[in-house]
């Protein structure tokens, strides 16, 4: 099946991005990417401790990964702008996980000060990645600003309380047609499953994977809902119906439509 | 208005009728709500919850695991001056002790910054003894900007500056603001602190939101648990928190929980059991689980890593608390400490535990 996800030009087989807060021990990161088969890896470029052996997070991730640093800790669009350009600069690469949030309670991306970020950024020829409360007009000033994809939020992050925005997460798959990345929110497999289904062409995990009792394990399960999930969507699920229908249908050799 | 004006609010509030009616069915509701009101968070803090203390340890895991995951922030204090002009019943630096006192200079601060930056620690907090005369804002701000070459995030604990002092050293470069109001109840506060300018309540208490009103990054507070009872004190500390946070949402907060330590003329404050400790510690994670919760090594490193899994996100690591303590051992200790730990024992001790430390969490942007 010719099913590729292609950002900022290149091809992503994996289709599980994950994060690399939250765990036990960095050495967990590298043996979750590798039980995962994840390629896009995002990490806070705030957390990155470039001067000391083994404390560098980058050192973990296997060369032939995706860099994906975030502008975590960005209250604003300057802000963000600042973290960008040092990732770059410090040699993480062209891409970048626009996360601006100046609410420390429900933890809520600022959508205003993302569009602007991502404009500077992408005109400065950075792969832009925002991360968003999921709303249209939001979605589609992003595409104008130059984003890469779109990345909705499922339901406040951290929280792992599933697709909650599922409405409004449909209605920017089906407007916007740059890829489309849930993130945050998702706590279970079958949570990852469900955004695939519905034609996400990625997600990013973290906090479900990193808290689980055996995040090694859980990373696998993730990656298999993700492949089950792509697989389902691109198979064109049969359509959900509010009433019974029978699967051999009884009355269709007669000429007029009877119910 | 002022948190003061909330504080009056709720001095009214008639803790040991709340705390005599908690019931077992009570705190299992409480614990299993997802979100809890004030009136919960007191009842969490009767000692009629204590036979509860399992599951309120269990639902205060959950929560830290959910919103900070098993990492901890590690930091340490470096003490620069601890001259003091006031007279603080529980503290070394009083004024009338008659103590060897200590002022570093430039050079000296330079030094002290190199050596502690070998451990490879990247967050410092800079403390000076309540002396604006000795220490002047001048002095903590040139401290700051040599710091900063040393160090991705530095905070201040310093005496409470006016909110145009406060700019000003954001302007330098700190990123965090720890000052604890030490004690909320009135009176209490006026018996403690007999002399000095922190003898102005009021304006330690609104020294907070001062921070906050210029957008500091990261503001921790906290009362120093014994000087009154200490129940009602965890109480309005967490009030000042969510009032600090429900005006402020951009502030990161956090909290400290200081115990007092026996030291020279402490001998008559009272001691707060490890069980207490705890239940604060719970009670304070369930009603407030995206506040941080910072741990010195006033508690044993046996005690820090027993409170790892209940919610612990901030530590401090090799630790000195006199003036100078890392190029020499001539000052005087402001509290003794209990984990000698060095910076290497600690992480040993959170790896162990199954939590990563970390110790860069932050830059300067």
């Amino acid at each position: 099946m010719n099913d590729k996800l292609i950002i900022g030009g290149k091809v992503i087989k994996s289709r599980l991005f994950i994060g690399t807060g939250k765990y036990a021990s960095k050495k967990l990161v590298s043996q979750v990417i590798e039980s995962s088969n994840s390629e896009v890896i995002t990490m806070a470029l705030r957390r990155v401790d470039f001067d000391n052996k083994n404390e560098n997070i980058i050192d973990f991730i296997p060369k032939v990964c995706t860099l994906l640093p975030n502008t975590s800790g960005a209250r604003n669009a300057e802000e963000a702008v600042r973290i960008a350009r040092l990732a770059r600069a410090t040699g993480c690469g062209n891409w970048i996980k626009i996360e601006i949030i100046s609410d420390t309670k429900y933890l809520l991306p600022d959508n205003m000060e993302t569009i602007k970020a991502t404009k500077i950024l992408s005109d400065e020829g950075f792969v832009v990645l925002p991360y968003m409360n999921p709303d249209l007009y939001t979605a589609r000033r992003l595409v104008e600003a130059g984003a890469a994809t779109i990345m909705p939020l499922g339901s406040p992050i951290g929280t792992n309380k599933g697709i909650k925005t599922e409405e409004m997460i449909k209605i920017i798959i089906e407007e916007i047609d740059i890829p489309i990345i849930v993130d945050a929110g998702i706590g279970k497999p079958s949570d990852a499953c469900i955004a695939m289904e519905l034609g996400a062409d990625a997600v990013l995990v973290n906090t479900a994977i990193a808290t689980s009792e055996n995040p090694i394990e859980m990373a696998k399960a993730f990656s298999l809902a993700v492949e089950a999930g792509r697989l389902a969507y691109l198979s064109k699920m049969g359509a959900k119906s509010e009433i019974a229908r029978a699967s051999s249908p009884l009355t269709d050799f007669l000429s007029e439509d009877v119910n | 208005m002022s948190f003061f004006e909330e504080y009056k609010k709720n001095e009214k509030v008639d803790f040991e009728l709340v705390f005599s009616k908690v019931s077992e069915y009570e705190i299992k509701r409480i614990v299993n709500k997802e979100r809890i009101n004030k009136e919960d968070f007191i009842k969490l803090l009767s000692p009629k919850a204590k036979p509860f203390l399992g599951i309120m340890a269990k639902k205060a895991q959950e929560l830290s695991l959910k919103h900070f995951g098993k990492s901890v922030v590690l930091y340490t204090p470096i003490y620069i001056s601890d001259y003091c002009s006031n007279k603080c019943s529980y503290c070394t630096f009083n004024q009338s002790n008659n103590i060897k006192r200590r002022k570093l200079s430039y050079q000296e601060i330079e030094l002290e910054a190199k050596k502690i930056s070998k451990s490879g620690l990247k967050h410092i907090l800079l403390l000076t003894g309540g002396s604006r005369k000795v220490s002047s804002v001048a002095y903590v701000i040139e401290a700051v900007k040599i710091l900063k070459k040393y160090f991705d995030s530095v905070s201040i604990e310093i005496y409470a500056l006016h909110q145009f002092e406060y700019k000003k050293l954001i302007e330098a470069g700190i990123d965090g603001v720890t000052i604890y109001q030490e004690v909320y109840n009135q009176e209490r506060y006026m018996e403690v602190h007999l002399a000095g300018p922190k003898r102005d309540y009021l304006f330690r208490i609104d020294a907070p939101e001062r921070a906050c009103k210029e957008k500091i990054n990261k503001m921790n507070i906290g009362v120093l648990m014994g000087l009154y009872d200490f129940r009602k004190e965890i109480f309005f500390t967490a009030l000042h928190g969510k009032y600090l946070n429900d005006k402020y949402p951009d502030v990161e907060m956090s909290f400290s929980l200081p115990r007092i330590r026996k030291f020279k003329g402490t001998e008559n404050f009272d001691s707060i059991s490890d069980i207490d400790f705890v239940q604060m510690l719970a009670a304070l994670r369930i009603y407030l689980p995206y506040f941080s919760i910072n741990i010195s090594t006033r508690e044993s490193n046996e005690f820090r890593r027993n409170l790892l899994p209940i919610g612990v996100n901030k530590m401090s690591a090799g630790v000195s608390t006199a003036v100078g303590g890392h190029i020499d051992n001539d000052g005087e200790p402001q509290f003794e400490i209990d984990d000698y730990g060095s910076v290497e024992m600690v992480k040993e001790m959170i790896n162990e535990a199954g939590f990563q430390p970390i110790l860069k969490d932050w830059f300067s942007i």
